[in-house]
């Protein structure tokens, strides 16, 4: 199982775009409705306009057509004051003439003004009569007649319904040019929204492809308000650099001021070893160089544990030539067995590069031959074995140490600092198997311990999955 | 041999010289880059030992120098990192070897050895014995005109006993200098690798002999 990634706790507050998204297509909706309510204010009272000139028209025409002969008032209504109502739509009209109040001709029930319009300004009025709506005019004039003045007034009236119907055919209309007008702006704003985002995926992708090691400051073109977050990213990454070099050389100068003194004392003893004769002396003087021995393997190792973690947290995938990597590693550690005239035999029978971290993988692989030729007796021979399974790559080591005893539990040897019963008498620190599992582990390999085919010693092997 | 030791640590290189007298090489000290680089155009040296850690200046700028103006001389580089990139950084800059401070005698020994004899060597190292000829870089012994393999343990023997005949070497002697120091021996293993090289040398007209309570030496018969 894989430890959870980093990302998954990361607290996140919302998404940009779909905030963005929102508003955009919140601000639509409202701009929407606002436009909705505007023009169908604007179409309702230019067709109330319209009915009202016409009526005021019709009205005014009846007004013109009024005659007062020998003092006496005549009305002739002219066919074109009715007829051009008519024009606009077949609601019916009604109208009445009306002298002091009292009715001359027309529909005697027609409601009147409560308050006579003064002459010249005609009152306009919305009303229900007989059960239907109906939009009406009234025209005063003052006319002298034999009996003294008297106030006419001309009241022209019509029903609405085809006003009515227009208005819901525009309100329909401006409906849907409402939805069309909101559907295209909230595909604008969606789109609006992702291309201002997508700087951020962009810069995302370019963090994120970036090999484990790269420590590059950024240099992808961002969108101004953005350079403050990466100027602030790549002061960030430089501090890193800047640390880990910083560490790195910290390493490297602290194992100089250990490892130098202690090269001293070593060489010091060992020759202060070939002078003195007296066997106690000469005891304690390997006893010394024992020690030294010890706290040196053990700071090595301690390192380059330190550094396999390191290198796993983040591991670089690159193609390995496991062949080539542990060619050259038996030529290096031939010197060195040779001294106890161990036998090192290499084989291979060609396998695949696999993909990993070279410097790891060596790491491992140094510590089983470190380990390997460590333990082994005298003229003894080492195998090392690298092949191809059907899935991974395979190296095995193989000695005739004698191996493990049989009640040794193989499974704790590759645990920190636990080492082998019978590796009493050998410098270790016992770090060097855990490195070399946790390496293959890290590459989604095993490292198995098991007896030798001949039983004569031990098989270690480290396996790396091709995939 | 003739060694040049770049070491900036006094201690360090005094105590690494004097091992080295000790079994007969002539050590040359340099404490910098640039005193190195004095030395390895004036003279001629079988080995190259190179601190990469110096005061002026890395090691491997030396190194690139002295690779540079194709200096055959073999070059062993002391490192106190183990760090594995370090030390494979140092071979691609044009080390022979690297060793890891602080470091064996023997190992060291062994490294020099092998380096010399990738580079094949000169004969100058061969020792004459009665009737035998003895190339301890090659690792070949020939007696009377006839090559005896050696083992590595019997090769070093054969060297330490040569390198001052007629001198007796104790018991306790020759095991610090032939089993490494976590090797837990008895003095009595030697007699082990005294009888077989003693095999090997039949009819060269040396013998080791044994001085009773002493130890071992080498004469002519």
């Amino acid at each position: 199982m894989s430890p959870p990634r980093p990302e998954s706790q990361l607290r996140t507050s919302g998404s940009l775009s779909r905030r963005l998204t929102l508003r955009l297509v919140l601000s639509a909706a409202f701009l929407t409705l606002v436009l909705f309510f505007v023009v169908l204010a604007f179409v309702r009272d230019i067709s109330q306009r319209t009915q009202d000139s016409i009526l005021l028209a019709s009205a005014t025409s009846i007004m013109d057509s009024l005659r007062v002969e020998a003092g006496q008032i005549t009305l002739d209504i002219p066919y074109a004051a009715l007829s051009m109502l008519g024009n606009v739509s077949n609601d019916r009209v009604f109208y009445n003439v009306r002298k002091d109040g009292e009715v001359l001709t027309g529909y005697e029930d027609l409601p009147a003004p409560s308050q006579a319009p003064s002459p010249g300004a005609p009152s306009y009025a919305t009303e229900e009569y007989r059960g239907a709506s109906l939009r009406r005019v009234t025209l005063a004039r003052r006319l002298s007649l034999d009996g003294g003045p008297a106030d006419i007034e001309i009241t022209v009236a019509q029903t609405r319904e085809g006003q009515t119907a227009e208005l819901a055919r525009l309100t329909r209309w401006a409906l849907m040019m409402g939805g069309g007008f909101f559907l295209v702006s909230a595909l604008i704003g969606i789109w609006a929204a992702q291309s201002s985002v997508q700087p951020l995926h962009a810069l995302t992708g370019v963090v994120s492809r970036r090999g484990p090691k790269d420590l590059r400051p950024v240099r992808h073109a961002v969108p101004s308000e953005m350079a403050p977050l990466v100027q602030s990213l790549n002061r960030f990454i430089e501090r890193l650099r800047v640390s880990l070099a910083r560490s790195e050389d910290f390493i490297a100068e602290a194992a100089h001021r250990v490892r130098t003194p202690l090269a001293t004392v070593r060489a010091q003893a060992e020759i202060t070893l070939r002078r003195v004769e007296k066997a106690e002396n000469r005891a304690s003087l390997r006893e010394m160089i024992r020690a030294i021995d010890e706290s040196s393997r053990a700071a090595g190792q301690l390192l380059d544990h330190a550094m396999v973690t390191f290198r796993t947290d983040s591991l670089e995938r690159k193609p390995v030539d496991l062949d080539g990597l542990a060619r050259d590693l038996v030529e290096r550690l031939r010197p060195v067995a040779d001294l106890k005239d161990i036998d090192l035999q290499y084989s291979c029978a060609g396998v695949s590069p696999l993909r990993g971290d070279a410097i790891l993988i060596q790491n491992a692989v140094r510590n089983i031959l470190d380990n390997a030729i460590k333990y082994a007796p005298s003229e003894t021979g080492v195998l090392i074995d690298v092949r191809q399974g059907p899935l991974d790559v395979i190296i095995s080591v193989t000695d005739e140490a004698g191996g493990f005893p049989a009640e040794e539990d193989t499974a704790v040897l590759t645990q920190r600092f636990v080492r082998g019963s019978n590796a009493a008498g050998t410098i270790g620190s016992g770090l060097g198997l855990t490195i070399a599992r946790e390496v293959a582990e890290a590459h989604g390999g095993k490292l198995v311990i098991e007896p030798s085919s001949t039983g004569a010693g031990a098989c270690v092997s480290l396996s790396f999955p091709l995939r | 041999m003739r060694f040049l030791l770049v070491e900036d640590n006094m201690s360090l290189a005094a105590a690494v010289s004097d091992r080295l007298q000790m079994d007969g090489h002539v050590v040359d000290h340099a404490p910098c880059a640039k005193d190195a680089e004095a030395f390895a155009e004036t003279t001629d040296y079988d080995l190259i030992l190179l601190d990469i850690m110096l005061p002026d200046g890395d090691g491997r700028s030396f190194l690139k120098a002295h690779r540079a103006r194709e200096g055959k001389t073999p070059v062993i580089v002391l490192t106190a990192r183990s760090e594995v990139s370090d030390r494979v950084g140092v071979l691609d800059l044009g080390a022979d070897d690297y060793i890891t401070k602080p470091f064996d005698f023997s190992e060291l020994e062994a490294r020099c050895r092998a380096v010399l004899r990738r580079h094949g060597g000169n004969s100058s190292n061969q020792q004459r014995f009665g009737d035998l000829v003895f190339d301890p870089l090659a690792g070949t012994l020939v007696v009377a005109g006839k090559t005896i393999p050696l083992r590595n343990k019997e090769l070093r023997l054969l060297e330490i006993f040569l390198s001052a005949p007629e001198r007796i070497f104790s018991k306790a002697k020759l095991v610090d200098r032939l089993f490494s120091y976590d090797e837990d021996v008895s003095e009595n293993a030697i007699e082990v690798y005294v009888a077989r090289l003693r095999k090997r040398l039949a009819g060269s007209g040396a013998a080791i002999v044994t001085v009773r309570g002493l130890g071992y030496r080498i004469s002519l018969e």
